[in-house]
């Protein structure tokens, strides 16, 4: 056997063992076994529909829906808004200011959870909803900005220039130039921060105030019983929210972007 | 004009000013209270006495327990990265090396666990290897065992559990590298007379190493930081660090105590970054957002 095929092995080998598991969890979230594990004993959706009548899982679900969307509201803007001053700017302490923007993803999360906690109830500030807000907010904005500045350094600065060129005031040239071809950087952005909130579990356990659970806290919880059917539901009903809102998200750019250049064909053409 | 110019001067200050200022608000300065609470002393009423104590860095530093604990949770880390760097080379390989078509669905094969909750990822493992699981059930109907044995809550599984999390990050970060590599330079060593195994050892290997290094900082310090894998996957005796400071600082509400013993993770893991920037920079870890 040549080198090559035995390097496609192993890589099939390792995508499959990144894979396996998971896909064991959708699998077993659609078996009708009562107790959860193998053997297989048929196609039943009475996991899923065990869900939807837990009310604590329901409210868990809420919970980290509201922090996801809070989350990425404000860590896409104050990143989006970072990553343009690193890309369009050189300024003196660029270096440092880099560093220090990264700096929450080099800090083991235990260790940023401790400090963030600590230091607000020194403050006398309890444990809320608004801590989680913040410490989600930290915890995600080095990747917003990392993911922005990625992407805005391909978008020619030629088009604004033609703009103000033009007489347009630099805020018109930002709403109507800079940021309709900056939208695909700061949708990643949000997507981005989105997941990451919504999959945190190591700072939401430190910093969720008692009886409030989002879905990885209240995943967690269940399994300190034992594992349960419902918990592969709920891994399941995971998988597909997290994995298929991006997939879903790009390919709706994909069709957007289409869609433009073939508008912007027909009136080159027209012209 | 003398205004146009102060106004780019001043423009990217008043861009970066909320970032900075919530890193600062709710990052920098939380991190240098926890540096001053850590000399603070937690009285039995549950008070905290102001002062300088060393009470707190000597129980950290000058304890077993908490030593063993240290040093089993470097023990994790260093397996699962070894690990990683192992398995997660050859797929990196292929990927960078695969003809486009492919490449693009393998790339984005290797992203999608990054989309996959982590807590998810880890209590997987539990359907392959508990008694009920996969594998045994497996074995049982084969004849190979005649009941279900206990594979997990051990060492072992918690380091598979960290591997199976943190290889996606290794082998983005190696791919990274080894897609830079101008493919002429292998070519060229082929062509004075390499075998293939010669170039890859000579040319391909040592330019790929500041991914591999990229890979394995992320890997070491993600795993040395885990607090929920050991809790899902590993016994009772399997606690790394991350569980000693959980439990110091939500169970037994000992803050000052809580804070020396995240410091130490926290310098310890701070001085592998440190040297790491120095040698290699910050770049080449933003570079596998790309």
């Amino acid at each position: 056997m040549s080198g090559w095929s035995m390097i496609r092995i192993a890589t099939i080998l390792v995508y499959l063992f990144l894979f396996a598991p998971v896909a064991v969890v959708i699998l077993l979230a659609f078996n009708a076994n009562q107790f959860g594990g193998f053997p297989i004993e048929g196609f039943s959706l009475r996991w899923f529909e065990a869900l939807w009548n837990n009310d604590a899982i329901v409210r868990a679900f809420k919970t980290s829906l509201l922090l996801g969307f809070l989350t990425s509201a404000v860590s896409t803007t104050l990143g989006t808004l970072a990553a343009l001053a690193m890309v369009r700017y050189d300024f003196p302490g660029k270096r440092t200011i880099s560093t220090l923007l990264v700096a929450p993803i080099l800090i083991p999360e235990v260790v940023l959870a401790v400090a963030l906690l600590l230091f607000l109830q020194a403050l006398s500030m309890p444990k809320s909803f608004g801590l989680l807000l913040m410490g989600h907010v930290v915890f995600t904005l080095p990747f917003v900005v990392l993911v922005v500045q990625a992407r805005l350094v391909s978008i020619r600065r030629d088009v604004e220039e033609a703009a103000m060129s033009l007489g347009a005031t630099p805020i018109q040239t930002f709403f109507e130039i800079t940021l309709p071809l900056m939208m695909p950087a700061v949708m990643a952005g949000m997507l981005f921060s989105f997941t990451i909130s919504f999959d945190d579990i190591t700072g939401t356990l430190f910093w969720k105030p008692g009886g409030v659970e989002t879905v990885p806290t209240q995943i967690f919880a269940m399994l300190r019983n034992s594992i349960s059917p419902e918990i592969n539901a709920l891994g399941a009903v995971m998988v597909i929210f997290t994995v298929a809102l991006p997939l879903v998200a790009a390919s709706i750019a994909r069709v957007m972007a289409m869609r433009k250049l073939r508008a912007s064909n027909r009136k080159t053409q027209i012209a | 004009m003398a205004a146009d110019i102060a106004g780019t001067r001043r423009a990217p200050w008043i861009l970066l000013s909320p970032s900075l200022a919530t890193v600062g608000l709710l990052l920098i300065i939380p991190m240098l209270f926890i540096v001053v609470y850590s000399f603070w002393l937690r009285t039995a009423t549950g008070a905290d006495q102001v002062g300088f104590y060393l009470d707190n860095w000597i129980e950290v530093l000058g304890d077993r327990f908490y030593r063993d604990i240290l040093f089993q949770t470097f023990a994790i880390a260093f397996y699962t990265t070894v690990i990683c760097a192992l398995v997660g080379y050859i797929p990196a390989y292929f990927v960078a090396n695969t003809p486009m078509k492919s490449k693009a669905f393998l790339l984005l094969m290797l992203m999608l666990p990054f989309w996959i909750s982590y807590i998810i990822r880890t209590m997987s493992w539990i359907n392959i290897l508990g008694t009920s699981g996969a594998l045994n059930t497996v074995m049982l109907s084969l004849g190979i065992i005649n009941e279900p044995i206990q594979m997990l809550y051990n060492q072992t599984t918690v380091v598979l559990g960290l591997v199976h999390y943190l290889l996606p990050f290794m082998i983005l970060n190696v791919y990274v590298s080894l897609d830079g590599i101008d493919k002429n330079l292998t070519e060229a060593a082929q062509s004075l007379g390499c075998t293939g195994f010669q170039a890859f050892r000579e040319v391909t290997l040592p330019l790929s190493l500041p991914g591999l290094a990229a890979g394995s900082l992320l890997c070491f310090v993600l795993a040395a930081g885990t607090y929920i894998t050991p809790i899902v996957l590993g016994g009772p005796r399997d606690a790394m660090f991350a569980n000693l400071v959980f439990e110091a600082i939500v169970t037994q509400l000992n803050w000052p105590l809580g804070s020396a013993l995240s410091l130490v993770l926290l310098a310890l893991l701070g001085a592998l970054v440190v040297i790491y920037t120095r040698y290699l920079g910050i770049d080449q870890i933003a570079k596998s957002f790309k």
